[in-house]
C-alpha cells in the first residue's frame, strides 16, 4: 500500500425510530447530513477546499435522497465548490462500502482528504420504496430464488439449531450494552446532537435503545417473518436447504436492526493532509474486504468476508482486540462468532443496531466511530467491523488505533 | 371584565367571546392564559354539544403580538419557540375535542386571528367589505406560525394556498370561502351568532363535524402532496419563481414555501413543529424586525397622522384646481376625482386640457372592461373633472396645485397670475420635485399658504407623497395638504424645504454613484446587475436613461444658474460621463432615442455596445461586496444627512418616503431603519472602509456617533 489511509475523526448523529413519531422525522436529509460536515468543520478548523470527495451510502436514493445526496449534503453545508460528492449504494454495507472506498482513494495516493459515511431517513423515504429487480421482477425472482432477508435470518438460525430464546437473549445484550454505554457518556465524543435553524436541539442522544427490556417482554412478541414464509418463500429455501423439515421463525422486531433515521461521516486522509491542516490522526484503516455467497439466505458474508479481510491485511484473530459485527439479526451475529470462533465478550461490546437502529446507508459509518471511540476507551489497538449486505455479500474493515 | 367571556346556553352551547384588554383581541401575553382556562373549563364542561368563538370588538381577533414578534432575539429562540409550541397546543386540544367548534366572524380575522379560527371546524363570516381575512405575516418578514401555513396548505393545496402565504393577500368573505378558508357566510351581522348556533345544533349527531380535515383518515391535500405526479415536476420551477421575485432577500417567503412543501412530505404534527421553528427563525431575522418597524408600527403612525399638526379641524378638499395637463396633472386630476374632488384641469389650450382628460378616460375605461367599476361610476367620475383653458375656471377653488415645467420663472408668474382665484383659506401646492419652495414662495401674496405637494410617477400608481413645508408654511396649509393626500388614498410624509427635498435627492446619491462606478471603469452590466442584488427595483444606470440624462443635464443647469451646482454633493463625474453621452454621442436617455441602452421596437433592451468601448476597464476589479455598499451606502448616509439637518422631521417619514417613493429595497425597513439592524458601529466601521477607499463622500453622518453616544436608535 502506497499510502496510509488515517481517520481523523468519526461522527455521528443520534439516532431515532424511523417513523413519524420519531425524533427525526421533521429533518430532511440533506440538513441531517450537513450537520456532521459542519461540525467536522467545526471541530478541525477545516479548509473544506482541501477536501476532495465526499462519499456518502444511502439505500433508498430516491425521492428528498435521490440525485446524488452526496453533493447536495456538500452544497447545504456550504462547504467550498470545489468540493465532490457521490453517493453509493452496496444495500446495508453503503457506509462501510464508503469508509472503504475513502481508505482506497487515499491509499492511492489520487486523493488527501475524503469524507465517507451515509444518510438514511428511513421515516421519511421507506426503505425499498425504490423498488428494483430483487423481489420486484418476476422472472429475475424465480429464476435466483428470492427471498426476503429475515426469511434468510430464521434460515440460519434453524440451520444452527438456534431457539427463539437464545436470540431473544443476544437481544437483550445488546439493548443493555448500548443504554449502559450511552448512559456512561462512551458516545458522546462521536454523537453530534441534531439542531434546528435556530439552534435549538432536536435531538441529543440515542433515544431508540429500550434498557427496559425484558426476555419476557421480548418472549411475548410475534414472530415478523412467518407470514411471509407461509406465501411461499420458506419452500424456496427448503428447494436449496433440503435436509431442514421447516424453518423456524424466531426473528422479531426485538432480535432484529430497528427501522431509524441517522447519518455518520468519517474524515478520511493522508498523512500530507494532516500535515498541511494540522489535524491528528486517530487511526488508520489497516485492510477492506468484500465478497458474496449465498444470495438466497442472504446474511453469512459477513465471516468468510472478515477472514478475507485477516488475509489482506496479513493478520489473524489473535491480533484483533475487538469484533463489530451489525445486527442486522440476532441470528447474524451469532453466526459472525462461530464462523470466527469469537467470544460474547469482545464482540458488539456496545451493543448495535438492534438496540440502536440501522440507518441502513449510515450505519457502516456509525460502526467506525463506536468502534474507535472504543478502541480508545480501552486503549486497545485493533478492531475488526463486519456487515451482512444484501444480495448475499459481505464486508469488512480493519481499523487500527495510531 | 376584559377576557374571554364564557356562556352555555340551554342547548349546550358554549360561547366564548373574546374581549381582551385593549381596542382589539390580539395574541398578546395576555391571550395564551386565557385560551388554556378556557380549554380546560371546555373539556371539564358536562353535557357540551358545541362550541362558538366569538368576538366583542369590530374586529374579530388581530393575530400576533407585533412588539413581542419585533423583539425576539436569538438567544430567546427557545422560549419563543416554545411559547408558539404552547398555542398550538392548545389549538390542538380545541380540535380533539368531540364536539364541534365554530368561528363566527365579525370582522377582520388576519394572520393569528385566521389562525384561531382554523382551530375551528367551521368558520362563519358576516359577508362584508370591513371583515377581511388572510394572512399579512409575509409583509412583515414573518410566517403565519400558529399552523396557517400547515392549515393553509391542507385547506388549499400548494397552488391555492401560494398567493395568500406568499404574497399576503387578503380577502372577504365571500372569496374567502371559494378558496376554502372559511366555510360560510352571512348577510348581515345579527345572522352571524345564531347561524353559527344553528350549526352546531345541525351537526349534533355528526361525529365528523368534529373532527378537522387533517384529522379525517383518508384525507387528500387539495393538488395533491409533494410525491404528487402534478405537484413534483413544478417544485424547481417553484423555488426560482419565488428567487426570482425576492432575489433571495427576503428569508419570509422563502421559509413559507419550505415549510408549504415540508407540510407535503411530513405528517400533521411534526409539520406544525416545522412550522414553529421557521417563525421562530424569522423573528430573529433582521428583515422581519426591519419590516415589522416600518410597515406596520411607522406605517400605522405615519397613516394616524402623526405628522399632521395637533389641533386643526380636518380641512377636506372639495374644488381643486390642477395647472398643467401634462403627464403630472392628468393623473393628478385623475387621483382627485376617483376621490369624489370637483377638478378643473387647467393648461394653456382647451384641446391640451382635454387630452389630459382623456387619460382619465382610457383609465376609467379599462376598470369598466376589466368588471371593477361600473359605466354609470366611470360617468360620475369623468364627470367631476372639467378641462378648461379659462383662468375663471378656478375660481373657488380651495386647493390648487400648480404642476407645470420645472422652471423658477414659470413657475412664479403663474403663482401671482392664479392665486388670487383661491377660495379664501385656499391653499397653493406647487409639484415640483428640485425646486425649493421657499424661492418658490417668493412670488406669492401669501407664502404662508403655499406649500409643496410632489408626486410621483405615474400618479394614480405611487402611493406616496412627499408634502414639503417652506419656510414660511403654515399648519393649516400642512393640514389641508396632509387630508388632500389621505383623500386620494396616498401616504403623506412631510420634509422641510431643501434642494431635492428628501426622496430627489437621496434618489440622486444612486443614480451618482451608478455613473462613478461606469466612470472608474466597472462592467456597466455589472453595476445594473449588483444594484437590483441589494434590492433596487432597477439598477442605476437603467434607472438614469429613464428619468433621462437629458433631464439631468437641464437641473444641473438649472441649479447652476441657481447658485446650487454641487450644494450636496460633488457632480464633476455626473457632468463629464453626461457631457460625455449627451455632448459626443447624443445620448440622453429612453426618451431621446437611447442612452447607456438601447432600446428595441419589441421593447427589448440592451447595454449601448460602444459604452464597453468608452468606459469599461477589464483590468479594474472591485469586490461585488464594496459595488452594493457604495450603490446602498450613498442613499443611507443622504437619508442620514437629511435627518441630521431636519430636512427629515421624522425617521418614519424617512423610512415611509425611502421605500414607497424612491424603491429603497423592502427588506432593508427604509433607508435609516437599515442602521438599526445593520448595527451602528458597524455602519461606521464600514462607512470608514469606504470613504478611505472610495472617497469621502462615504464619512459618516455625525448623527450616527450622536445616536451612539445616547445609546439610541434610529425611531
Amino acid at each position: 500500500m502506497t499510502h496510509t489511509a488515517y481517520i481523523y475523526d468519526a461522527v455521528r448523529t443520534p439516532r431515532s425510530k424511523g417513523k413519524k413519531d420519531g425524533s427525526l422525522h421533521e429533518v430532511k436529509p440533506v440538513d441531517l447530513g450537513a450537520g456532521l460536515l459542519r461540525e467536522l468543520q467545526r471541530r478541525h478548523e477545516l479548509d473544506t477546499s482541501y477536501v476532495d470527495d465526499v462519499v456518502m451510502g444511502c439505500v433508498t436514493p430516491i425521492g428528498e435522497q435521490g440525485s446524488d445526496i452526496a453533493k447536495m449534503v456538500v452544497q447545504n453545508a456550504e462547504w467550498d465548490e470545489s468540493v465532490a460528492g457521490v453517493q453509493l449504494d452496496r444495500f446495508c454495507a453503503s457506509g462501510l462500502e464508503a469508509v472503504n472506498i475513502a481508505a482506497q482513494k487515499i491509499a492511492s495516493g489520487w486523493e488527501d482528504l475524503v469524507v465517507a459515511g451515509g444518510v438514511e431517513c428511513m421515516s421519511r423515504v421507506p426503505m425499498g420504496s425504490n423498488g428494483g429487480a430483487m423481489g420486484s421482477d418476476p422472472g429475475f425472482s424465480m429464476k435466483t430464488g428470492f427471498v426476503p432477508q429475515g426469511i434468510g435470518a430464521d434460515t440460519i438460525a434453524t440451520l444452527e439449531g438456534w431457539s427463539r430464546e437464545d436470540v431473544d437473549r443476544y437481544a437483550m445484550t445488546s439493548q443493555q450494552r448500548a443504554a449502559h454505554a450511552r448512559d456512561s457518556g462512551w458516545f458522546d465524543r462521536s454523537v453530534v446532537p441534531v439542531k434546528d435553524e435556530n439552534g435549538l436541539t432536536i435531538l441529543e442522544r440515542d433515544d431508540f435503545i429500550k434498557p427496559q427490556t425484558t426476555m419476557e417482554g421480548l418472549a411475548k412478541l410475534k414472530a415478523s417473518f412467518e407470514m411471509h414464509g407461509s406465501l411461499g418463500f420458506d419452500d424456496i429455501i427448503l428447494g436449496k436447504y433440503n435436509t431442514l423439515e421447516r424453518i423456524n421463525h424466531v426473528h422479531t422486531p426485538g432480535n432484529s436492526s430497528g427501522i431509524v433515521d441517522g447519518a455518520s461521516a468519517v474524515l478520511i486522509g493522508s498523512e500530507k493532509a494532516g500535515k498541511d491542516l494540522g489535524l491528528t490522526p486517530r487511526g488508520r484503516v489497516v485492510a477492506t474486504a468484500v465478497l458474496a455467497n449465498d444470495p438466497i439466505i442472504m446474511l453469512t458474508g459477513p465471516g468468510p468476508a472478515a477472514k478475507k479481510c485477516l488475509r489482506k491485511a496479513g493478520l489473524t484473530e489473535a491480533d484483533i482486540d475487538i469484533w463489530e459485527i451489525n445486527e442486522a439479526f440476532a441470528s447474524v451475529v451469532l453466526r459472525y462468532m462461530k464462523d470466527l470462533d469469537l467470544d460474547l465478550e469482545n464482540t458488539n461490546v456496545n451493543g448495535g443496531a438492534i438496540a440502536m437502529g440501522h440507518p441502513l446507508g449510515a450505519t457502516g459509518g456509525c460502526l467506525v466511530s463506536t468502534v474507535l471511540d472504543e478502541l480508545e476507551r480501552r486503549g486497545a489497538k485493533r478492531a475488526m467491523i463486519s456487515l451482512c449486505v444484501g444480495g448475499g455479500m459481505g464486508i469488512s474493515t480493519i481499523i487500527e488505533r495510531v | 371584565m376584559s377576557g374571554f367571556n364564557y356562556e352555555k346556553d340551554a342547548d349546550g352551547i358554549v360561547t366564548v367571546t373574546m374581549d381582551m384588554a385593549g381596542p382589539v383581541n390580539s395574541m398578546s401575553p395576555e391571550f395564551l392564559p386565557l385560551l388554556e382556562d378556557t380549554v380546560s373549563k371546555l373539556e371539564e364542561e358536562e353535557g357540551l354539544t358545541g362550541v362558538v368563538f366569538a368576538s366583542a370588538k369590530s374586529t374579530f381577533f388581530a393575530g400576533g403580538d407585533l412588539k413581542t414578534l419585533s423583539q425576539v432575539t436569538p438567544d430567546q429562540a427557545e422560549t419563543f419557540f416554545n411559547g408558539v409550541e404552547a398555542i398550538k397546543a392548545a389549538f390542538r386540544r380545541m380540535e380533539k375535542l368531540p364536539v364541534p367548534f365554530v368561528a363566527a366572524i365579525n370582522g377582520a380575522a388576519l394572520g393569528g386571528g385566521l389562525e384561531l379560527a382554523l382551530a375551528c371546524n367551521h368558520r362563519i363570516a358576516w359577508d362584508d367589505k370591513s371583515v377581511q381575512i388572510g394572512f399579512p405575516e409575509v409583509t412583515l418578514g414573518l410566517l403565519p406560525g400558529g399552523g396557517g401555513v400547515v392549515k393553509g396548505i391542507y385547506l388549499m393545496g400548494l397552488m391555492g394556498a401560494n398567493e395568500y402565504l406568499l404574497e399576503g393577500k387578503r380577502v372577504a368573505p365571500s372569496k374567502a370561502k371559494e378558496a376554502g378558508l372559511i366555510n360560510e357566510t352571512v348577510a348581515s351581522l345579527d345572522e352571524l351568532l345564531p347561524r353559527a348556533k344553528a350549526w352546531v345544533l345541525e351537526n349534533k349527531d355528526n361525529e365528523a363535524a368534529a373532527v378537522q380535515p387533517w384529522d379525517t383518515k383518508g384525507y387528500k391535500i387539495p393538488g395533491g402532496n409533494a410525491n404528487h405526479p402534478a405537484i413534483a415536476p413544478m417544485l424547481p420551477a417553484a423555488s426560482a419563481m419565488l428567487s426570482q421575485k425576492t432575489r433571495g432577500l427576503l428569508p419570509a417567503p422563502a421559509k413559507i414555501l419550505d415549510v408549504a412543501v415540508s407540510a407535503m412530505r411530513v405528517d400533521f404534527d411534526t409539520a406544525m413543529r416545522i412550522e414553529s421553528r421557521g417563525l421562530t427563525y424569522l423573528a430573529c431575522t433582521p428583515q422581519a424586525k426591519n419590516m415589522i418597524n416600518t410597515f406596520f408600527f411607522q406605517m400605522n403612525k405615519i397613516n394616524g397622522g402623526a405628522s399632521r399638526p395637533d389641533g386643526i379641524e380636518p380641512r377636506l378638499t372639495k374644488k381643486v384646481g390642477v395647472l398643467g395637463a401634462g403627464m403630472m396633472g392628468q393623473g393628478i386630476a385623475y387621483v382627485s376625482a376617483m376621490a369624489g374632488i370637483e377638478v378643473i384641469l387647467k393648461d394653456i389650450s382647451q384641446e391640451a386640457a382635454e387630452k389630459g382628460k382623456a387619460y382619465s378616460e382610457a383609465l376609467l375605461k379599462k376598470r369598466v372592461e376589466k368588471g371593477r367599476m361600473t359605466q354609470e361610476k366611470m360617468d360620475a367620475v369623468l364627470g367631476l373633472i372639467k378641462p378648461t383653458a379659462a383662468n375663471e375656471d378656478l375660481d373657488g377653488c380651495d386647493l390648487i396645485i400648480e404642476a407645470v415645467f420645472e422652471n423658477m420663472k414659470l413657475k412664479h408668474q403663474i403663482t401671482q397670475e392664479l392665486e388670487g382665484y383661491l377660495s379664501e383659506d385656499g391653499v397653493w401646492g406647487s409639484n415640483t420635485s428640485t425646486l425649493p419652495i421657499t424661492q418658490l414662495a417668493e412670488a406669492s401674496k401669501n407664502a404662508a399658504n403655499f406649500i409643496g405637494i410632489h408626486f410621483f410617477s405615474p400618479v394614480d400608481k405611487m402611493p406616496l407623497v412627499e408634502i414639503i413645508m417652506g419656510e414660511n408654511t403654515s399648519d393649516e396649509a400642512l393640514a389641508k395638504a396632509f387630508d388632500y393626500t389621505k383623500q386620494i388614498r396616498k401616504t403623506p410624509i412631510v420634509v422641510n424645504d431643501s434642494l431635492g427635498f428628501f426622496t430627489s435627492r437621496t434618489f440622486g446619491t444612486f443614480l451618482d454613484e451608478g455613473v462613478r462606478l461606469l466612470d472608474e471603469g466597472v462592467h456597466p452590466v455589472k453595476i445594473d446587475n449588483l444594484g437590483k442584488a441589494i434590492g433596487m427595483p432597477v439598477g442605476p444606470l437603467a434607472v438614469y436613461d429613464e428619468v433621462s440624462l437629458e433631464l439631468s443635464r437641464k437641473a444641473n443647469e438649472t441649479w447652476k444658474e441657481m447658485g446650487v451646482e454641487d450644494k450636496w454633493s460633488d457632480g464633476t463625474v455626473a457632468r463629464k460621463v453626461i457631457g460625455t453621452m449627451i455632448g459626443e454621442h447624443g445620448r440622453g436617455g429612453r426618451h431621446h432615442g437611447g442612452g447607456f441602452y438601447e432600446y428595441g421596437a419589441d421593447g427589448s433592451k440592451h447595454i449601448w455596445p460602444q459604452l464597453l468601448d468608452l468606459f469599461y476597464k477589464p483590468d479594474v476589479e472591485l469586490p461585488d461586496q464594496d459595488i452594493k455598499d457604495r450603490l446602498l451606502f450613498r442613499q443611507v448616509i443622504e437619508a442620514l444627512k437629511c435627518l441630521q439637518t431636519n430636512v427629515l422631521r421624522t425617521v418614519a417619514d424617512g423610512n415611509i418616503g425611502s421605500i414607497m417613493g424612491i424603491g429603497a429595497p423592502v427588506w432593508t425597513g427604509g433607508l435609516i431603519q437599515f442602521v438599526n439592524t445593520y448595527g451602528l458601529e458597524k455602519f461606521q466601521a464600514r462607512c470608514a472602509e469606504l470613504a478611505a477607499t472610495y472617497g469621502d463622500r462615504f464619512d459618516c453622518p455625525a448623527i450616527v456617533a450622536e445616536k451612539l453616544a445616547a445609546g439610541e436608535l434610529f425611531e
